[in-house]
Order: structure tokens, then sequence, then C-alpha cells
């Protein structure tokens, strides 16, 4: 029951101050592991010298974004991170959404068990292992996808060393390793979906297919849209790690995104100032684009994050 | 009760439903299977593509080699050291502060969590925070890799909507009146109640840690403090990537053949742990985890 009378902010901040033993600590985490960073991403404004040190380089304005959109590798790795990004989107985001479904039909507990158990397993297992296996089953002598190939008496294709299969095999890949992953909360949206309304619809003579299509999916509409909001809000990030891994001189020109780039420019070549001009944009973006989303999301239905 | 009348329909719809959910996980199962398999076969074997459904071949050579692989075991031994203290660390960071931001009396909370949230859509970027690490002397050390990820915001939010959706109201008043303050309340009755989200959480954590590479690579110089993974990107990636770009073949055979022999039983002994582990925690997932986060 809600207090008749409100207690005073001083009061409450009173009682609860053993509370900030447990809050101080984080508090400290993230000025100065998160908010410092965004206040050191100033670099990006200035001419990063070593000899003047991080706080003394002189201010050179928007030089450094000046430099990134002139540059021959903009366009490239923008529409890299952006391509790949999209394509795993729009293949990789319905999965987990049918897997979801397709558990939830079923009727025996054991059988789901084990269902989620093994599909749940590959974001167990690093991406240096994922992309090392995908070394080796696709490899032109010895991968198991050659070694049918042959058998039917075709070529071996060179997979990894391919253009126009980073993408497909990017994409794939990530669906091995996280449908089952990204598939539990819409497990658990699902497992909130009144029996109720199944039962009524059973008695009304609608089968399987109806119920999920009028039922389920309407039910776990507001959690598809979130987690939709969120990728989008993620569309010029791409993770370094995977990328770096699958990155060789054959595939560079498709394989090179944001992150893999700052890296090389920005921690390898020692240009920070021009590798935080570049990240501090891609930041922009991402937040632009979130908040589109969640704006477009709101006039649509009634979905969004705030 | 439900109604048991199963059309025609459902029943093939059932059929096929179960019938999809076995191929899916053949396919999901038969690379690490094959791993498997590879690992206990001869590298000619494997090469001669005769390894598809049984190991060929037998033999425990390349688990030798690992044996008497000092990198693979320094790495392996760091791994376990930066997991478990960091994922320590993690947890005494995480979950008390979920239960201090969870508490609705507590003033200033939401704009505490807004804080932390905005920091999941608006950062600084990787080469500022590499600079705050440097400034602080924890370049090359473990320290490198514990403190920028104390703690995952995400987890975070989990954490928090598990403590709101779990901890009533009531308890926490019945426990006050017992004198109990919110330290004494935290660790004798939160906490015991608590064991599914310190298991998820651990498991999220020990995963990021075990697993990463990144803030290995870019904090530490000393390969002998690399983290298994660093080690196996040698073995299975670079090797490989040699190959694709066309290096003097003989000079790379060399080293193919030793990296052959080993990078399958590396696959699975470096996987061994977070397969192991991930099933008991399994459970919570869903019903103890997830839904809180679905609804907060």
């Amino acid at each position: 029951m809600k207090q008749a009378v409100e207690k005073s902010f001083r009061k409450r901040f009173k009682e609860t101050r053993a509370l900030y033993w447990f809050v101080v600590p984080s508090l400290i985490f993230y000025i100065l592991f998160k908010y410092y960073p965004i206040y050191g991403s100033q670099i990006a404004f200035r001419d990063y010298s070593p000899y003047l040190g991080f706080w003394n380089s002189p201010w050179v304005g928007l030089a450094h974004f000046q430099r990134f959109f002139d540059s021959p590798d903009f366009w490239n790795i923008i529409r890299n991170t952006l391509a790949i990004n999209l394509a795993n989107l729009l293949f990789g985001f319905p999965f987990p959404i049918i897997l979801a479904i397709m558990l939830n039909q079923l009727t025996n507990q054991k059988f789901k068990k084990v269902v989620q158990t093994v599909t749940y397993a590959p974001y167990f297992i690093s991406v240096v292992v994922m992309v090392g296996m995908l070394y080796t089953m696709l490899s032109p002598y010895s991968g198991v996808i050659n070694v049918i190939i042959k058998a039917f008496g075709g070529e071996p294709v060179y997979f990894m060393a391919e253009r126009s299969l980073y993408i497909p095999i990017f994409v794939i890949s990530d669906i091995w390793q996280k449908c089952g992953w990204n598939a539990v909360v819409y497990i658990a949206a699902l497992s909130s979906v009144s029996a109720e309304l199944h039962e009524a619809a059973t008695v009304d003579g609608a089968n399987r297919l109806h119920r999920i299509w009028h039922i389920d999916l309407p039910c776990i509409l507001p959690t598809i849209i979130t987690m939709l909001i969120l990728s989008a809000g993620q569309l010029l990030t791409l993770g370094f790690e995977k990328s770096y891994l699958m990155q060789n001189s054959i595939n560079l020109g498709i394989s090179e995104v944001i992150s893999t780039y700052t890296y090389k420019r920005g921690l390898q070549g020692g240009d920070f100032s021009y590798a935080s001009a570049i990240e501090m944009f891609q930041s922009a973006i991402n937040f632009l684009i979130l908040v589109l989303v969640n704006q477009i999301s709101k006039k649509l239905g009634d979905t969004a994050l705030w | 009760m439900m109604l048991k009348r199963k059309t025609r329909a459902d029943a093939i719809f059932d059929t096929i439903n179960v019938i999809l959910l076995v191929l899916i996980m053949i396919l999901i199962l038969y690379p690490l299977y094959f791993s498997l398999i590879a690992s206990f076969s001869s590298p000619n074997a494997v090469y001669q593509g005769r390894v598809i459904f049984l190991p060929a071949d037998l033999t425990l050579n390349g688990y030798k080699k690992i044996m008497s692989d000092a990198a693979i075991w320094t790495g392996y031994l760091n791994s376990i050291i930066y997991t478990v203290a960091g994922t320590a660390a993690n947890l005494i960071f995480t979950i008390p502060l979920a239960f201090a931001l969870s508490r609705k009396e507590f003033p200033l909370g939401g704009v505490y969590m807004k804080l932390m949230v905005f920091t999941m859509y608006f950062y600084g970027g990787i080469i500022p925070l590499y600079f705050v690490v440097k400034q602080m002397g924890l370049l090359n050390s473990i320290w490198a890799l514990i403190l920028p990820t104390l703690v995952a915001t995400y987890n975070l939010i989990i954490a928090r909507s598990f403590f709101i959706g779990s901890i009533p109201e009531d308890l926490k008043e019945a426990a006050f009146l017992d004198g109990c303050g919110y330290i004494r309340f935290f660790f004798l009755v939160a906490l015991p109640l608590s064991k599914a989200l310190v298991a998820v959480m651990a498991l999220f954590y020990a995963a990021r840690h075990w697993n990463g590479y990144f803030e290995a690579l870019i904090y530490l110089q000393d390969e002998r403090k690399f983290p298994l993974q660093l080690v196996l990107r040698t073995i299975l990636i670079e090797s490989q990537n040699a190959l694709a770009a066309g290096d003097d073949a003989t000079s790379v055979a060399d080293k193919q053949e030793l990296v052959d022999l080993l990078k399958y039983g590396a696959v699975i002994v470096s996987s061994v742990p977070m397969l192991i582990f991930y099933p008991f925690v399994q459970k919570y997932f869903v019903k103890g985890v997830m839904i809180g986060a679905v609804k907060g």
C-alpha cells in the first residue's frame, strides 16, 4: 500500500544511506571507465601528439572528421558495416523467433530441454574457435563441404578467400552461433501467453497454425519490436572480434568494418585522433538511428523504449 | 486441463515440427562433432576427407602434442585466473548495485540507472578508454582485463528486474521490523533468494572472460600473460591466413603440419569448460531471469 504521506526526499535519503555502500563503487567505475572516456573523446577534435600529451595536444576542430569523410576508405567501411549488419538483421532476426515458436509447440518437456541445450551450445563457444572451425570445415583441401563437392565431381571452392561469399558465411555462422541464445527472450515472452486464450481458440476449432498466427505472434509482438529497435540502434556497430578473425588480405575490401579500421588506424597505427573521430561519428549515427526508429515505432504502435 | 482433441492437422504439424528441430540440432552439433572426431584422427585422414562420420586412423598424438605445448598450458592457466578473478569482481560489483537500484524507496536510484543505461548507447570509444587504462598504469596487467569491464550494463538491467520481481516489499518490511538494515537484509535474505540470478550472472560474465580476446589483444603485450584465446588465434587462424595469403608454400607447410596435429584437440580442450558449465545453469535462463527482462 502506498503511504498516505509521501516521505520527504531528505528523510528517504537518510533511511537508505546504507545502500550507498552498494552504489558508490560502481558509480566510480562508471565515471572512470564510461564517462571519463566520453570526456576524453574530445581527442577527436585535437591533433594528438605523443610529445604534448593527451590533454595538451592542439585543437583542430573538425579536421579529422573532414579527413575521414574525404578518405577513400570512408564509403568502403561504412558500406561494409551497414551491408553486413543489414544482412544479419534481415536473415538473422527471424530465426530465433521461429525457433522459439517451434519450441513452444513441443509437448514433450524432455525433448524440449534437449533442443534448448543443443541450440544454446554454440553461444558458449568462443569466436576464435568458431572462426577456426569455419576455416577447417570450409578448407578447399580437407573441409567437409569441399569433400562433398569433390565427391560429386565438382571443383573445390576456396570459401574463405571468395569475396562474394564473405557476407553469407558471416551471416550463416552468426545464425549458427546465436540463434538458440537469441530465442531465449522470445521463449520467455511466449511462456507468459495465457493458456486460456489457447484453450478457448481450440474449442472454437482453431488449429496449431491459426493459434500461432493469431495468439502467439501478437502476444510477443512487443518483444519483437523492442529487439528490433535495439538492433537498429547498433546498425553502424559490428563487433571487432569476429570481423578481425575472418579478415585476410583477399577479402579486406568487403571485411574491413569500422571497428577493425579504427583498431588498425588508431591503436596499431598511432593515428589516435582520427580513429577517435570515426568512433564518435559511429556513436552519434547509432544514437540518431535509435531515436529515429523509436519515434517511428511510437507513432505506428505503442511499443517504444521510452 | 487442456482439451485432448488432437486433430489430423495438428498431428502433421507436430511431426514436421519435431523433424525440423532434429535437423536443426544436427546442423548445430555437426561442426562440434566433427572437431571431436577429427581430434582423435590422424591429420592425414582428415586431410583426405576420410573423417566425416567416424574418426579414422585413431590416434592420441594431437592431445599428446597439446599436453607438451607450453603456450597452450600457460594460456589455459592465465584464462582460468582471468575468468575466476574477473567473474568474482563482476559479481561483487553488479549484484549489490542491482539490488540497491531495485529499491523503489532509494532516492536518485532512477537517476543513477538512467546514467548507467545511457552508456550503452553513447560511449567514448575504444581510443579514449585505452588512454584511461594507460594513464592508470594498468597496461599489460590483469587489472586491464578486469577493471574496465566490471559492470556490464545489460547484465545490470537483468539483475535489477530480477530483484524487482522476486524480492517483494512485504519481505523487506518484515525483515526491517526484525531489526535488519539494508546490508543485513541483502546478505541474509535477498542474496539467498537469488541463487538463480547469481548462477546466470556468473555464467554470462565467465563466458565473456573465457571466450573474449579483444581486451587481451589491446592491453597485454607480454606473451606469457596471453589468455588461451590469443594462443588459439595463432594456432587456428593465423596459420590458415598464411595459406590464404599465398605465403611461401614450404615454410607454411612445416608449420601447417604441427598446427594440423593439434588444432582440433585445442578446439575441444578450450571449449569443454563452458560447455559443461552452462547446462547446469540453463534451467534458470527462461523462468528465473529473462521473464523479468522481457517485462522490465
